[in-house]
Parts: C-alpha cells; structure tokens; sequence
C-alpha cells in the first residue's frame, strides 16, 4: 500500500525482462546456458507463476495442477496435427481447453476446502492421468503418447513430403533459442499479469480470504466465485506452460499428468517462497538447475574438483560428496527443501527478507518495509 | 426514531435439545442504539448469528427493512447493510492494518464479485483516504502500514469496528465490543460509538459491562433462557425487579 516503497511495475518489467532475456549469458558460468534447459526454466517458470496464483494468494492447495498441464500439451499436439504447425493457435487452444477443464474441476473441488479440497484436486489429476493411459487412447495415444505423424491433416499447411513437420511462429523454427526466446516472452507476458493480479483489489480480496475467509462472506463477499476464478486462471497458465511444452518438442504423454508433476510444482512454489512474485521462479531455477546439471555430476568430475587435496583426502571428500551429486540429487534437494522448511517458512524470499533487514537495521533504517515487501509480494 | 430496521419474529433455535432462542421477539427501531443484555448461555450471540446468517432459526423469521432475511446467505446479508464486530476479532491477520480496512471498502463499493484483476490498488486513492479516516476514528492510523495480526487484542477489536463502519451499515450488531479492553481502551471505544451514534447508525450491542451499556443505549431488552424477559429504556431496567432477579442476582444496581 505505501507507495513510496513498492518499487513501480516499469522498472520491474524492465529488470525481469532484461534478467530473464540475458539468461543464456548469465547463466553460462552455472554451465547452464544450453537451450534445452532454459525452455525449461522458461516453462516451469509460467507453471510456477500461475500455480502460485492460487496457492500463494488463496492458500488452496491443488495437488492436480499437472492435469491442466496435460491438457494443454495434448491440445497443443492436437492443434499441431490438425490446424497447423504455427504455434499461436496451439497456445490459444491449450489455455482454452485447460480454462475450461480448470472450470469443471474447480467448480467440484472448491466446494471443500482445505485437505479435502488438496485431495479432490489430487483424485481428479490421477483419474485424468489414468483416463488418458487407457480409455482415452483414442484421443492420448494412450502409453506410446501422441506424436506427429507426416499424413496428419494440418488443414492450413501444404503437406511436408519427408521427414516430420517442425513447430514454427511464422517461419521461425521453435528449436534451440528461438525456442527460448518464444518461451521467455510468455514467461514475461504471464509474470505482467500475475504482477498486475498481486497488486489488484482482486488480489487483495484473494489474500483476505486466505487470511480469514469466514470475516470475508461476513464482510460481503461471496468467496466461491473468487477461488474459482483463482483456479480458472492458474489453470489457463498450466495449459500454457503445457503448450510450451508442446511447442518446444512437439509430443505429449499422460506422464505429464503424473501426480508427481503436480508435487513438483508444490514443491518449486514453497522452496521459493509462496505467495511472492519472484519465489516461485527461484524454486524453479533451483529444481531445474539440480535436475540437469547437479544429477550430471560424476566421480570423475568431484575427483578434478578436489585436485588439489592430498590424495588420501581427495578419495576421503569424493567418498563424502558422491552420494549426494549425480544420482543422489534428489538427496541433496530433499535436504536442501527440509532446511528450508524448518527453518524459513516463507522460502528463498524470506531468507533474502531475512538478510535485507539485518543491512538496513545496522544502517540504522526500520525493518518494516521488508515485511511490508512480503505482504506485497514484491 | 419510527421506522422498524429489524424485527425478529418468534425465532426457535434448539441446538439437540437445548432450546437457544425460545420464542424470541425483538424489534429494532431506526436510528436507536439497542443494547441486549443477559447473563451467560442466554442466547444473545446466538440471537445475532441468526441475524447475520450464519445460523438459520428452526422456525421463525428475521426481517430487515422490511424485507425477509432468513435463509439468506451471510454476505447477501452484508450487502443488505448488516456489518458485525464479532466477540473474538475477526480480522484479517495476515494483511497490514489499512488492507484490512480497505477489503471491507471494496465489498461495499464492489459488490459480492468484481473481476478487477488489472487495476491498480496504488490508483485507489480515494478508497485509501476513506480509510484512513476512518483509521483515523479508532486512532490507528499511524500503524496503518503494520501487519494486523501484531497488533494487541484491544487493537484489532477497535480494527475490526472500523472495518465494519467503512461500510456505512444501515445496522451494525456490536458482540461485546470492550470485552477483555483496558479501562483507558473501553472508555475511547465508548466515544467512538457515541460519536457514531450522532450519525444516526442504528446499533444493537451486546454487552456485559454496565458502565458501557448504560452509557450509550436508548432501548434494553434482558434475554434469559433464549427469550426476552424484559425491555424499556435504561432507567425502566434499572428498575425492573424482574430484571435484578434474572440477571443480577437481586444486586442492586
């Protein structure tokens, strides 16, 4: 609410976009810089951003956002195979079809709350996710997954004579960083809108009702309306990570809807910091970025990273460090998130807060912006 | 001072086999500030719960303004212009003091539902300086940017009446509003409510502190056992022997 201290939606635009455009220079020291992974970040980005929608703003928690994502990715596949290989028709429908399935599902859902709201949401991604295995093959390509194939219709492209059709934004082809960069713009786009959500009174009643949703209905609101919009709209950025999904490798495969899909983005959201602009991104970079690059750590490289030991010490720390680099990442990221948990409930972002009030407190400033930031989520 | 804002008709509410309200008949007029009284278990919150919607009476109605309000759902009713300040503050724990008197703003500027996802809330500024003003009425405008779960329980108690007056109620029901309050704390809460007793906002409270009832009622009706066993303006409860007996314990007040 104070305006002196909540930094002006230009700047930060400018300051995201220019972070997240720079991302293949800057993240190349981290040896993260390679297309494939930053589609990634740019993708689970938008997923994280939308998912945090509801559960940082409402406190709902979905276990069955993977199932938005799902749809998305088929309808983008589907779009691909019938309509064309453009991409934009693809991301429309996606967040269309997940729009609507979010609708439905949320409609049901949002009549509990709480666990039983989180295990709704849970039962119906897994009966999605089941559905597109078995009865759904017709639509799915049920285990094999639904792929491209050179006779589909493609009703406004000129048929390809060999080889499969590539996904394209007029021309541009959707691999490697035109890719990214394709990616990035709608992380960009999806990170306005949630700026422009967090700062709304739409925004501000989701907050009130995830403070004290009782006073709310007694203070004049109907709160079901609210949730489900919440839900509608995090639904439609799942479909359209999902989409991008698609975009940048065009197949689509009920794994997706995996409840573990669902975990992750749970996961992402909390380690970050929930309910904050950035958190969810940060969760993001540090799941992916373990994902992909600590798991590709081996023997031979924690050998060359402690050269310079006496050997017998050399072989001691190797022994030490192994199990928690290469295979063992998700040791090392269970208990990175346990730490984080316990200690910092608010995330990444409360541990900035944390650090940025202990500076302004020694240079004599009151603290109360930062917790104020919080409250922003900026 | 003529006009009926609310009426209670023969309302029974029985929780298994307690009967809560028995019978119960009350009528509000504009413009007065009623106060129930009542010893403990009598049915004074219960009588406000029905008001509010948050319980529906077994039989019997409740009607404000002249229209029908049984039944209707608790934000229906808020939007009809009934604002409550509950026993234990309810507010809005996790947002800072001025949000919490902005939220019930938008409610009465908005409505129940607005999708205004992409407006700016630093635009709203005449929102802002209404509550500010009315921050300015409990005196806690210059917490107005701490968190308001900080605050001390006589604190959020006084939020939360400025929260309910923001939205200018046509009623506003008052559930032990200086309940576990400061001396110092009760007697600010008392010129607030006088002071919004000269706008004319009919006011039914619920109160067990005398100095506090006798101070700012025009109207008192005793409820014992979930019925009103006597009602008239202070001086006549005073002295109602039926009253003393009931209430009081034959204390002579």
């Amino acid at each position: 609410m104070n305006k002196l201290k909540m930094m002006p939606e230009w700047l930060i635009m400018v300051v995201f976009a220019a972070a997240i455009l720079t991302m293949p220079i800057w993240m190349s020291p981290l040896g993260a810089a390679y297309p494939d992974l930053l589609q990634k970040f740019a993708i689970f980005g938008v997923f994280a951003i939308g998912y945090n929608i509801l559960f940082g703003l409402t406190g709902y928690l979905s276990f069955g956002h993977a199932a938005f994502l799902g749809v998305g990715s088929y309808t983008a596949v589907w779009s691909f195979k019938l309509l064309t290989m453009n991409v934009l028709p693809a991301i429309f429908f996606s967040v269309l079809f997940a729009g609507v399935f979010a609708a439905i599902i949320g409609f049901i859902s949002l009549r509990r709350s709480g666990i039983y709201f989180s295990i709704l949401t849970l039962a119906f991604a897994q009966m999605s996710y089941n559905l597109a295995y078995s009865v759904l093959t017709p639509i799915t390509n049920g285990e094999t997954g639904l792929q491209l194939e050179r006779d589909d219709p493609r009703i406004f492209d000129t048929a390809v004579t060999e080889g499969l059709p590539t996904t394209e934004l007029f021309g541009l082809s959707m691999s490697g960083y035109s890719g990214f960069y394709v990616c990035a713009a709608f992380l960009i786009i999806a990170f306005y809108v949630s700026l422009r959500i967090f700062r709304s009174p739409f925004g501000l009643k989701l907050r009130a009702i995830k403070s004290n949703q009782t006073r709310m209905r007694y203070t004049g609101y109907s709160t079901r309306p609210y949730l489900l919009t919440a839900f509608v709209i995090s639904g439609m950025y799942a479909g359209l990570a999902g989409s991008l999904m698609a975009v940048t490798d065009p197949l689509a495969g009920a794994e997706r809807m995996q409840w573990t899909a669902s975990g992750e983005v749970v996961l992402m959201t909390i380690l970050g910091g929930v309910g904050t602009l950035i958190g969810p991104l940060l969760g993001v970079g540090i799941i992916k970025y373990f994902e992909n690059i600590f798991s590709a750590i081996n023997e031979t490289v924690l050998h060359g990273f402690f050269d310079f030991l006496p050997s017998w010490l050399q072989e001691f720390m190797v022994f030490i460090t192994s199990p928690f680099v290469g295979e063992g990442w998700h040791l090392t990221l269970g208990i990175l998130f346990m730490l984080i948990v316990a200690f910092l409930p608010g995330g990444i972002m409360e541990g900035i807060d944390k650090i940025k009030s202990k500076f302004s407190k020694s240079s004599g400033q009151s603290d109360d912006s930062t917790t104020e930031a919080v409250r922003e989520g900026a | 001072m003529s006009n009926t804002v609310l009426e209670v008709k023969n309302v029974l509410k029985t929780f298994g086999g307690l009967k809560a309200l028995n019978d119960l008949n009350l009528t509000v007029k504009e413009g007065t500030v009623h106060a129930i009284i009542g010893p403990n278990g009598a049915g004074k919150s219960t009588m406000l719960n029905v008001c509010i919607g948050q319980l529906t009476p077994d039989t019997g109605s409740v009607t404000f303004n002249g229209e029908m309000i049984t039944g209707k759902k608790p934000f229906e009713i808020n939007q009809a212009g009934i604002s409550r300040v509950f026993q234990t503050p309810a507010i809005f724990e996790d947002l800072t003091i001025l949000q919490n008197v902005m939220v019930p703003a938008l409610a009465s500027r908005d409505g129940d539902f607005t999708f205004n996802a992409f407006k700016s809330l630093q635009k709203e500024n005449d929102l802002e300086e209404e509550a500010m003003k009315f921050l300015q009425e409990v005196s806690l405008e210059d917490q107005a940017h701490n968190l308001a779960g900080s605050m001390s329980r006589g604190n959020k108690r006084r939020l939360e009446l400025a929260m309910c007056l923001i939205q200018h109620p046509k009623l506003l029901l008052l559930d032990e509003p200086t309940a576990g309050m400061a001396r110092h704390d009760t007697n600010r809460t008392i010129d607030t409510l006088k002071k919004i007793k000269e706008g004319g906002m009919t006011k039914i409270i619920i109160e067990h502190d005398m100095h506090v009832v006798f101070s700012i009622a025009d109207r008192i009706s005793v409820l014992a056992q979930g019925t009103i066993i006597a009602e008239g303006t202070p001086d006549e409860i005073r002295g109602n022997p039926k009253v003393q007996e009931a209430y009081l314990g034959g204390a002579h007040l």
